[in-house]
């Protein structure tokens, strides 16, 4: 009964919340902000979502709201290889990762707690507003005496380009092969880590408990 | 849009993944929480990519945070399935052996 109720105000604050997103986005830029706005919304809702929903399924699945959102904002910086990279890689990749997490280890449904939450957004909440008030105050972006508003030269996200970024000896190349052998090294370890069994264990664990 | 839209959002999602970490005592939101985090310095860095004036290295600094962020999560579920197995528990509290 107090869960639902709860559900209802948390909603729809979010759904009022998104409307108006959605109103201010569509005032400021016509319809590129309503796009904005929407992807915004489906990021921060999704985010919001996450931290707030009492079971980890349906949190690992209102994470995938976020990363389609980031996905997005990515498609509208003109960034459109790295947005399929981000649903392939996060939505399909880290997200199946989390949700085999969460099937490999028991529910606890009783685990959220309402004070925890409002306590972290009062301090965070608090914290980056302040900042950002700050920020958006005092900080002006310029690269090489320009504003930071235009767009820079040359076209943008081509998968062509970032292809020849990583392959081209003068750019990329090492951090591309580095990268390579991180993952490798990562996969493999992460792989001999989870097939370790509860013997392998606990001697070091029982050797402990005499002295 | 200007810059200074995908920067609010940016923030407001890095904060939401420390809001994660901090309110919920389970390992699996604190991984998710540093998606999160990590989405948002994605962000931070395709956006300031598009609006200042160098080619694509904004770009190419997101694609190798998404490949180090795939490697972290597989290696963290692989931690978390060892926590589960050594303290029947994914309460990050419960892990206190290094404690006494």
């Amino acid at each position: 009964m107090k869960e639902v109720a709860l559900q209802r105000i948390f909603y729809g604050a979010l759904g009022v919340l998104a409307l108006a997103g959605f109103g201010v986005g569509l005032a400021a830029a016509g319809a590129q902000g309503l796009a904005f706005a929407l992807f915004a919304v489906m990021t921060l809702g999704g985010g919001a979502m996450c931290i707030w929903e009492r079971s980890v399924v349906r949190s690992a699945f209102a994470l995938m709201a976020t990363f389609t959102g980031i996905a997005g904002l990515f498609v509208l910086l003109e960034a459109d290889f790295l947005a399929m990279a981000q649903i392939l890689i996060y939505v399909g990749g880290i997200l199946a990762l989390l949700l085999f997490a969460v099937m490999l280890t028991p529910p606890d449904l009783g685990e959220r707690r309402l004070g925890r939450i409002l306590a972290a957004t009062v301090l965070v909440g608090g914290a980056t507003f302040f900042l950002g008030l700050d920020v958006s105050r005092t900080a002006n972006w310029f690269v090489r005496g320009a504003p930071l508003d235009g767009r820079a030269e040359g076209d943008f996200g081509s998968a062509e380009r970032i292809g020849v970024g990583f392959l081209a000896l003068d750019q990329y190349v090492v951090a591309f092969e580095l990268a390579a052998v991180v993952l490798t090294v990562a996969l493999v370890a992460a792989v001999y880590i989870a097939r370790r069994k509860k013997s392998d264990l606990e001697p070091e664990v029982t050797q402990q408990e005499p002295a | 849009m200007g810059l200074g839209a995908y920067v609010a959002v940016s923030a407001v999602l890095f904060a939401l993944g420390l809001i994660a970490i901090l309110a919920r005592r389970n390992v699996i939101y604190i991984l998710m929480g540093i998606e999160m985090i990590l989405n948002a310095a994605n962000l931070n860095f395709v956006a300031f990519n598009r609006f200042g004036s160098m080619k694509l290295d904004g770009q190419m600094f997101a694609i190798f945070t998404i490949i180090l962020a795939a490697a972290e999560a597989a290696v963290a579920l692989a931690i978390v399935l060892n926590v589960f197995y050594l303290f029947d528990s994914i309460k990050p509290s419960e892990a206190d052996l290094l404690r006494e």
